[in-house]
């Protein structure tokens, strides 16, 4: 009987590096408090839905909009009699308004539906990660999101104002930060949405509750005023389920250099950070039972 | 030794499900349909499982469950001793779904990265094992492209890498073989084994039989939301009686009328050789025996067995109709 010898290959490159992937509990992990590891996890997915909407045309059409149209009031003010600083305040921050919330919507309709339509979150979430956590880094995304893009188009607003006025009052940063305050809310409410209902859906939703939201106080007033009991009952509570947004509206005081109470404001604070935590619970608990077909 | 490690690890359960049961209410009268109804399996450590049946028979089901991507009506699962969906459990658990799809403005290599994070794979480490992974299923050229040019199988590729990413112990494929060429085939097919061998447990699904055959310790086969039958594949096809064909010459025409009592089909005439088939061992002795007597001449004697694909025909069949 013939005896061989195996023939001994050298080790190849690729053998020696694969020797760490072949072995059960090959793999080394980051070792640290449970805390911590959740709120990277959170972070995480933050992060990644914040490069998802950095890549995403749709964000520069609107913003660089927004860039125009705040360009645009600083014309208006050349060709106005008056030619004073309170007209750039007043459309600044209304652009700032409305295309951040034009955003928060366009983004955020497909935050979380789309994710399960197209079958991403299937391997998202069979990662060692809770719902709740999935949500949580979802909203915290959009809103680092928001954040540039308010902070670029308060930058170029603060400028003009500057250029016109010579100084920027700081009460223009409030009504900025309560912008972003109310873009919260939308934000909140238009994932809510997105958590059981279509991306057109979403935002027919969140755009209704939106107005609504600016016009309950009114609506409240008008009913007190005219209404039946059953009318007044009803705008009473619709008062108070509906966000108040007038309530984050500072906006008079900053372009007219108009005094802010403080402790009003801080009311207003407490009350948007609250209704936020309200809903962004309730989404957290819709997705927590909801199947993924 | 190795073996010693292996028959400790095999007495061990890596899945387990309890009268695992799903239905879903469609419709605008919320009609129920039962996907699943009442599945008890067992899954063991450090075994491939096969999980067969037809399209729609409700193996994705079973693999959400499992990865609590959906909820049981009613019923329980355990995966690796952990209820349905715990963080611990995933911790350790590889998913690849069905058809994956993933963000594609990612490139391979961000996505893995992500991934790696979401796994909490030490930093350090994190890039060499995405690399090393991509090699071996080679996607390594890939890496850097965005996913949106990832062609089917590429996604597929992508997709096990992902469910390897964390070093798991349990891997659940949809359909790992879905999308892919015949190499690709091969590839996955090696893939599972090399996988049973570092001590990982596979559990995965397919519609196409000789790819279950060919690395699987066990089956189990699922028509309309049942088990209609689970068992170690050896067992189930060898218990299933097979028939054997016996090549012969120079075996008198004349007489063929009476073998016909012993045959299971009519004899074949292949030019000077016949083929007859009896249906086991103790009729065919008596066949060599009336053989020997008129000094035929014997070819060859194959015993035919039952493969899985006449298996499972059998059990789908008579459920298939409406």
């Amino acid at each position: 009987m013939k005896t061989h010898s195996v023939p001994q290959f050298p080790q190849l490159v690729g053998e020696s590096r694969r020797a760490n992937v072949d072995r059960l509990g090959s793999a080394r992990f980051e070792e640290s408090p449970q805390l911590a590891g959740g709120f990277f996890k959170v972070w995480t997915i933050a992060l990644n839905t914040f490069k998802e909407a950095v890549r995403d045309r749709i964000l520069y059409a609107i913003l660089i909009f927004a860039l125009v149209m705040l360009a645009g009031s600083a014309i208006l003010v050349t060709i106005s009699v008056s030619g004073e600083g309170t007209i750039i305040k007043h459309l600044g921050l209304a652009c700032i308004s409305i295309f951040g919330t034009l955003i928060a919507l366009f983004l955020g309709i497909g935050l979380v539906s789309k994710e399960i339509e197209k079958r991403t979150v299937y391997t998202i979430i069979s990662k060692p990660i809770h719902r709740y956590q999935f949500i949580l880094g979802k909203y915290l995304g959009l809103l680092l999101t928001l954040l540039v893009n308010i902070g670029i188009m308060a930058l170029v607003l603060f400028g003009l104002a500057y250029l016109w006025e010579g100084i920027s009052s700081p009460r223009l940063l409030l009504a900025v930060l309560f912008i972003f305050l109310e873009l919260m809310i939308v934000t909140a409410l238009v994932m809510l949405f997105s958590t059981f209902s279509s991306p057109a859906l979403s935002a027919i939703f969140t755009l209704c509750l939106v107005v609504a939201g600016h016009l309950s106080a009114d609506l409240r007033l008008f009913a007190a005023r005219f209404g039946s009991a059953a009318t007044r009952l009803l705008a009473e509570a619709l008062y108070f389920l509906l966000p108040n947004l007038s309530r984050l509206n500072f906006k008079d005081q900053a372009v007219h250099g108009l005094g802010v109470n403080a402790g009003i404001a801080a009311l207003s604070f407490s009350y948007a950070l609250l209704y936020v935590a309200a809903l962004v619970l309730a989404a957290m608990t819709l997705f927590q039972w909801r199947d993924f077909k | 030794m190795r073996r010693a490690v292996r028959a400790g690890a095999v007495s061990m359960t890596a899945i387990e499900t309890e009268n695992l049961t799903k239905e879903y209410r469609t419709g605008f009268l919320r009609k129920r349909i039962c996907v699943l109804s009442g599945l008890n399996l067992v899954v063991r450590r450090g075994e491939i499982f096969g999980y067969l049946g037809p399209n729609g028979a409700g193996k994705t089901t079973t693999l959400k469950l499992l990865m609590g991507l959906v909820r049981p009506t009613s019923g329980n699962a355990k995966v690796l001793e952990q209820p349905l969906g715990d963080v611990r459990a995933k911790q350790q658990v590889g998913f690849l779904p069905e058809q994956p799809y993933f963000y594609d403005y990612l490139t391979g290599r961000e996505l893995l990265n992500f991934y790696g994070q979401l796994v909490r794979l030490r930093r350090s480490d994190r890039q060499e094992r995405i690399e090393e992974l991509a090699h071996q299923l080679h996607i390594e050229s890939a890496l850097d492209l965005p996913l949106r040019k990832y062609s089917k199988g590429m996604l597929q590729r992508i997709g096990l890498v992902q469910a390897l990413l964390n070093d798991p112990k349990v891997v659940l494929l949809d359909e790992p073989m879905s999308g892919l060429d015949p190499i690709g085939r091969r590839e996955v097919r090696d893939l599972l084994l090399r996988l049973k061998e570092e001590g990982r447990t596979v559990f995965f699904s397919s519609h196409v039989i000789p790819d279950v055959e060919m690395v699987c310790d066990r089956v189990g086969i699922l028509v309309s939301g049942r088990l209609v039958a689970h068992g170690p594949l050896d067992e189930m096809l060898e218990a299933k009686v097979a028939s054997i064909e016996v090549t012969v010459s120079r075996f008198p025409r004349e007489m063929l009328h009476e073998l016909d009592p012993l045959l299971v089909r009519k004899p074949l005439t292949r030019g000077e050789r016949l083929l007859l088939t009896v249906k086991d061992e103790v009729i065919l002795a008596d066949l060599l025996a009336r053989l020997a007597d008129q000094k035929a001449c014997v070819h060859s004697i194959i015993p035919q067995r039952e493969g899985l694909e006449e298996y499972f025909l059998r059990h789908v069949q008579p459920r298939a109709g409406p």
